[in-house]
């Protein structure tokens, strides 16, 4: 660890955390490109396909009750996730704009989408508690039949194991990642407002010892680089061709009927109509 | 751990005897490298351990630097030029009279007979919390000792505190902003020319420098346009010692006058914030206004809206509405007492 963090010895003489190095922003920077890269190059090769069309079509004529519109994002769901993606934005914006170079009055506008963000979490999990279906973003052993099944078709084998339920195992594993680096930097976020000038809470920067707000730096800082990559790798997945109708879905809130045959497993997502109605 | 003084960490010293043999030494060593001209701020820093460069190049031998020259009927001032020069200069005094009691003011006439008018609104922080070395955010650590329920900041800010609270000590720079004042820059080949008011940035934009001066830059000169040349002007620095200190607030006023209306006005304030606080809603309210205790009234509370005063500095604010009264009616602290 040691050029990634920086230490300095407090007035009492103990060597103290104080933030990472922003060498580290780089590299999560680089990393995230790297990722485009070797992920783009790797798409050429692949031999990932959806359902066969013919087992669609008879999948299709099974399911007569299907709406042609499948919806996959509610409007409240769809409102959370562009608030949250316009807070994180300005987050790693106003966080590291002036570490390359453009510099301007950044940590009021940083702890102002610090606030937003940290709303839209918290009605976010009330909504996906009491609302959604809470556990169909999570993985754990049991998907993995399912991992088994999606590395086969990625080499061009068409496995007969299951199909992704609402959410790939991709995208799972990506809002786990988030959930870990999000919950951190929202948690030391908050206590970092004990430092700055806000109006919201009486400052004071003797909350913690010098230790814990070292640590507590370093933990925003490390989930903030990290954060770097995986927007990075968020918005190159809503922009690759071959998930362009997840990103619509995110934006208008429906898959087709045939998406939705290709891709999911009917038996572990049940079809809801624009409506909200469950059907076939 | 208490300062070690007078007892310099080793450093490989430069003396060029241009400003390209300057910068090339500067541009191969980034960074590592200390500019120091009369050395007034650099030798607290070295000899108290709390900064420890590699190379220190002493701008003394560069005489391009030196020297006081017509502009247009502005004036161009070497960066280097002592404050005394500054202070004395006949230029100086028939133009801009305000550059020149500023200068006069600064610290103890053997600090100016060496002190440089580039080195004086260079000059880093005085916050004894940062000078000690204690990790706070302009030292690069996550804290301000000065901004804390037990801190003693009685010289700090009351405006656009950003998490530091250390404030700007330059009696020169707030005059030079009141005179639109522009500062060359220099790096590499390339030169840049920068309004003095953004040449002193604050701790919003980067808590670590109160100035846009990068590793590699070189401040090679002050203009200072004709645009307030002969003005009226006032200048006026309170202090703990009449004698040599650095200034709780001071304030350089430039008013273009119109018979006996403000046609025009720069009002700066410094040792408030880490920047040279320019009172723009003040010289808005002013103009087309007579020079009276009425306007003086007005643009005293105007003056202080928004301050924002630490647990041991709130009189700063009723010094800093004296002192704009006594600017707008161009009157000293004798005078008005």
């Amino acid at each position: 660890m040691g050029n990634l963090v920086s230490w300095a010895r407090s007035p009492w003489g103990d060597s103290v955390l104080t933030h990472i190095s922003w060498d580290l922003f780089w590299a999560s920077l680089i990393g995230g490109l790297l990722f485009l890269v070797a992920h783009g190059g790797y798409m050429l090769f692949s031999q990932h396909h959806k359902r066969d069309s013919s087992e669609v079509d008879r999948m299709e004529a099974d399911r007569k009750g299907l709406p042609a519109n499948v919806l996959r994002h509610g409007f409240v769901a769809r409102m959370f996730h562009w608030v949250m993606a316009f807070s994180m934005l300005t987050l790693l914006l106003t966080a590291f704009l002036p570490i390359v170079g453009v510099q301007f009055a950044w940590v009021q506008w940083h702890w102002m989408a610090g606030i937003l963000l940290t709303a839209s979490i918290m009605f976010h999990i009330v909504h996906a508690t009491f609302v959604l279906d809470f556990w169909s973003i999570w993985v754990g052993p049991k998907d993995i039949p399912e991992f088994k099944a999606e590395m086969m078709r990625e080499v061009g084998i068409d496995a007969p194991g299951p199909k992704p339920g609402k959410y790939p195992l991709g995208n799972r594993l990506y809002h786990l990642a988030v959930v870990v680096a999000g919950l951190s930097v929202i948690v030391t976020g908050i206590l970092m407002m004990w430092r700055v000038r806000t109006g919201l809470v009486e400052r004071n920067p003797y909350m913690l010892t010098d230790s814990t707000w070292g640590i507590t730096y370093v933990v925003h800082g490390l989930m903030g680089v990290g954060f770097v990559g995986l927007v990075i790798a968020h918005i190159y997945f809503a922009l690759r061709p071959e998930k362009l109708w997840v990103t619509k879905s995110m934006i208008f809130g429906t898959i087709t009927r045939r998406q939705y045959l290709e891709h999911h497993d009917p038996d572990r997502w049940v079809a809801e109509s624009k409506s909200g109605s469950n059907v076939g | 751990m208490p300062p070690i003084r007078d007892a310099m960490s080793a450093f490989e010293l430069f003396q060029p005897a241009s400003v390209g043999d300057a910068l090339g030494i500067l541009d191969r060593h980034g960074a590592d490298a200390w500019v120091m001209a009369g050395g007034m701020d650099t030798f607290d820093w070295l000899k108290d351990r709390i900064k420890k460069p590699k190379v220190v190049v002493d701008l003394g031998m560069v005489d391009e630097l030196r020297g006081i020259k017509d502009a247009a009927g502005g004036l161009e001032i070497g960066a280097t030029t002592t404050l005394t020069t500054v202070a004395n200069n006949p230029l100086v005094k028939e133009r801009f009279p305000l550059l020149a009691e500023a200068a006069l003011i600064v610290a103890s006439p053997q600090i100016r007979n060496q002190g440089t008018v580039g080195g004086n609104i260079s000059q880093d922080a005085r916050c004894w919390y940062y000078r000690a070395g204690w990790p706070c955010y302009r030292a690069g650590g996550n804290i301000c000792y000065a901004d804390t329920p037990t801190a003693v900041n009685r010289e700090h800010a009351i405006f656009n505190a950003d998490r530091c609270v250390a404030v700007n000590p330059s009696d020169t720079a707030p005059a030079l902003v009141a005179l639109d004042a522009e500062f060359v820059i220099k790096r590499g080949s390339a030169e840049r020319v920068v309004p003095a008011r953004e040449f002193f940035i604050g701790p919003g934009i980067d808590i670590t420098r109160l100035t846009v001066l990068q590793p590699g830059d070189l401040l090679t000169a002050i203009r200072i346009p004709a645009t307030w040349a002969g003005k009226a002007h006032y200048f006026e620095k309170v202090r703990d010692r009449m004698v040599w200190d650095f200034a709780l607030v001071n304030i350089a006023a430039s008013l273009n006058m119109s018979g006996a209306t403000i046609s025009d006005a720069r009002m700066v304030v410094n040792g408030v914030a880490a920047e040279p606080y320019r009172l723009d809603a003040v010289e808005a309210a002013i103009k087309g206004r007579p020079r009276d205790k009425a306007t003086a009234e007005m643009a005293a509370d105007l003056a202080v809206q928004g301050a924002v005063p630490l647990r041991h500095n709130a009189y700063k604010i009723p010094l800093v509405k004296a002192l704009v009264k006594r600017a707008i009616r161009g009157e000293a602290e004798w005078a008005t007492s």
